[in-house]
């Protein structure tokens, strides 16, 4: 680095400028090719942590023994079970909006993962125009703002299909709509570095059709499937929009709207908590996930790069 | 012998060319997810086409949709389009400030991902993964989470003004949410930057360093190495990624709920979210999903023409 520069010397009026800057520390610092990228590499970790650090704030605030949310007042247990009226655990509101969240990721998860795992299998090997145009409108749906969806589908409810309740069914249909295209794009993506030569062997060894389906290919996809099933459970949970506007009472108020309710109007630290446990399901889905990922992929992953994080992450 | 080499050539074709699969086997696994879109995605979008060209119901002041589109009335349509751009303008302001506040923050994530993408792909090293991690980690917090941060951190009494007052940058505590449009767009940012660093981060990632190594060689400088190859390489994944962030943007109405909450900094998405809530005001309600739709109907099908394009692509 610079340091190791000898001490340079005075800049004379007749140098040209290139070697005048390269006998200052500052200007063959600049100029060496194989110097260290100090700027990136400040600005990476400021960027860091200003998408984290503010969370972490709020996470630890949760833990404060007091009713601030800015000033700390020891560490304490009360906002998440010790306080008897406005704790999660004891306001029943909060306490329902906890359950009401991870009720709707579980049973969202369950529907459009099988779904959208068959379609992208059909769409995958089912050529022609038509399974063109399927593909399109999955992408699509994927990238059709929220708020557009949600309009729609709370007009479709209220004015078409009125045997349809708002609330839990209402979210779940509306949920598995929007995350449908999460499993479609993960498997295809998986499903054409795939190929079909190991169906084609299963076959040639006898196998039928629906044997090779079940014996060679849903094991080949499986990582595919696992990382999508993790991805739309953590989804839904930090889902706000869908899960709003198709909610009918209070009682089908997920974490997120509560959070959204109540964050301008004075609230205490058990909304940290709240949040912080919303935090944890998704933080928990996601690692279970991608253990479970490392596992199933053992033995596959490219030589270089970011690994298994890497190749986990590009099913994201 | 040649005739069973001949057949084992036609058996060997594609898998799903119809050689051993019955036609039906493929577009049935597709059938589910086919129905289910057909049902809740574009159902719905028709369904809010026929209420934006629908009537009110004149007692219960609920909108009344018009299936058949012979029939459509194009007042609530037209009354929209006059408040926004006619003499009666009271939508226009909150029409411009949504574009100028879009604008503004997708330049400051790009600005801001860029650099830390291009460093953690081209000297990330044995970090990437870590590095990685921590970029992805935003996508697991909720949104609204990451908001309830930023409201916690901006309060009155709160540790921004804290560090304000402390340092003596500011003379008395700022009340940054009481709708001030610095506070809006950094809330944008900071919650749709992921979006941005991601796929920028695989595009810079794929980048071949070779390529930038024979740049050098042939004497061109760092910052023409990086105009002349790195950027144009990077070019679908800025425009991709200025598409993912900006279609959010423009339905987002909650944070400006908890970050300004002043319609002084009102958006479309708050527009729509407000006309959806008060009765009598549906059908205007569905004519400005409607207009979001026309406005981001373009954008999304470049975005999808890009996936699938960078799908065949990159496993050809």
């Amino acid at each position: 680095m610079s340091s190791t520069v000898q001490a340079p010397a005075p800049a004379e009026a007749g140098q040209p400028p290139e070697a005048r800057a390269a006998r200052t520390p500052a200007g063959s610092w600049w100029r060496n090719p194989w110097r260290k990228p100090r700027i990136l590499e400040t600005v990476t970790w400021l960027y860091l942590a200003w998408s984290i650090l503010p969370v972490a704030i709020a996470v630890w605030f949760s833990f404060n023994a007091g009713r601030s949310r800015s000033t700390w007042q020891g560490f304490s247990m009360r906002w998440y079970w010790g306080d008897q009226a406005l704790s999660v655990w004891h306001d029943p509101e909060l306490h329902r909006a906890l359950f009401h969240s991870l009720r709707l990721a579980a049973v969202t998860t369950l529907i459009a993962v099988p779904i959208g795992v068959a379609f992208a299998i059909g769409l995958d090997r089912w050529r022609g125009r038509l399974a063109q145009g399927f593909s399109f409108q999955v992408l699509l749906a994927f990238v059709t703002p929220e708020i557009i969806l949600a309009v729609a589908l709370l007009f479709l409810i209220t004015n078409l299909l009125d045997f349809i309740h708002l609330g839990t069914v209402g979210q779940v249909l509306g949920l598995v709509t929007f995350q449908l295209s999460y499993p479609v794009i993960i498997c295809r993506a998986r499903l054409l570095s795939i190929g079909s030569h190991y169906e084609e062997a299963a076959m040639d060894l006898g196998a039928s059709p629906a044997q090779a389906l079940r014996r060679v290919l849903l094991p080949l996809l499986s990582p595919a499937i696992f990382a999508s099933a993790v991805l739309v459970f953590a989804d839904v949970i930090d889902n706000f929009v869908i899960a709003r506007y198709l909610s009918s009472d209070a009682a089908t108020e997920p974490m997120t709207v509560k959070i959204y309710n109540s964050a301008r109007a004075a609230p205490t630290p058990a909304l940290n908590a709240l949040a912080t446990l919303m935090l944890l399901s998704s933080l928990v889905a996601v690692v279970l996930g991608f253990l479970v990922y490392r596992r199933l992929t053992r033995g596959e992953r490219r030589a270089a790069g970011a690994g298994a994080v890497g190749d986990f992450a590009g099913n994201l | 012998m040649v005739a069973q080499a001949a057949r084992r050539r036609r058996r060997t074709g594609r898998a799903g060319g119809g050689v051993w699969y019955p036609r039906w086997f493929w577009p049935a696994f597709a059938l589910p997810g086919v129905l289910w879109l057909a049902v809740l995605f574009v159902l719905p979008l028709y369904t809010v086409l026929s209420i934006a060209f629908g009537t009110i119901d004149p007692l219960f002041r609920n909108p009344l949709p018009t299936w058949n589109p012979v029939q459509w009335d194009t007042t609530a349509v037209r009354t929209v389009l006059e408040r926004t751009f006619g003499d009666d303008a009271y939508l226009g302001p909150a029409f411009l400030r949504t574009f100028v506040y879009v604008l503004c923050a997708s330049v400051l994530c790009l600005v801001i991902a860029y650099p830390v993408a291009y460093f953690v792909a081209r000297y990330g090293g044995r970090r990437k993964g870590l590095f990685l991690v921590l970029l992805i980690a935003p996508f697991w917090i909720s949104y609204m989470m990451r908001l309830l941060a930023w409201v916690n951190l901006l309060q009155t009494d709160g540790w921004v003004n804290r560090a304000l007052t402390a340092t003596g940058l500011a003379g008395q505590p700022i009340n940054w949410l009481d709708g001030r449009p610095v506070t809006v767009v950094l809330g944008l940012v900071y919650g749709y930057i992921p979006y941005m660093t991601l796929p920028l981060f695989a595009s810079l990632d794929r980048v071949d360093p070779s390529l930038l190594e024979a740049s050098r060689d042939l004497g061109a400088s760092r910052l023409r190495t990086f105009l002349r190859v790195t950027l144009p390489l990077s070019r679908h994944a800025i425009l991709a990624g200025m598409v993912i962030v900006t279609l959010p943007m423009f339905g987002d109405y909650f944070t400006n709920d908890l970050l300004s909450g002043s319609p002084g900094t009102a958006m479309l998405g708050n527009l729509v979210n407000d006309a959806i809530g008060t009765p009598g005001q549906g059908t205007q309600g569905a004519a400005l999903v409607v207009l979001l739709m026309t406005m981001l109907v373009l954008p999304m099908l470049y975005y999808v023409r890009s996936t699938a394009r960078a799908t065949r692509e990159g496993r050809a």
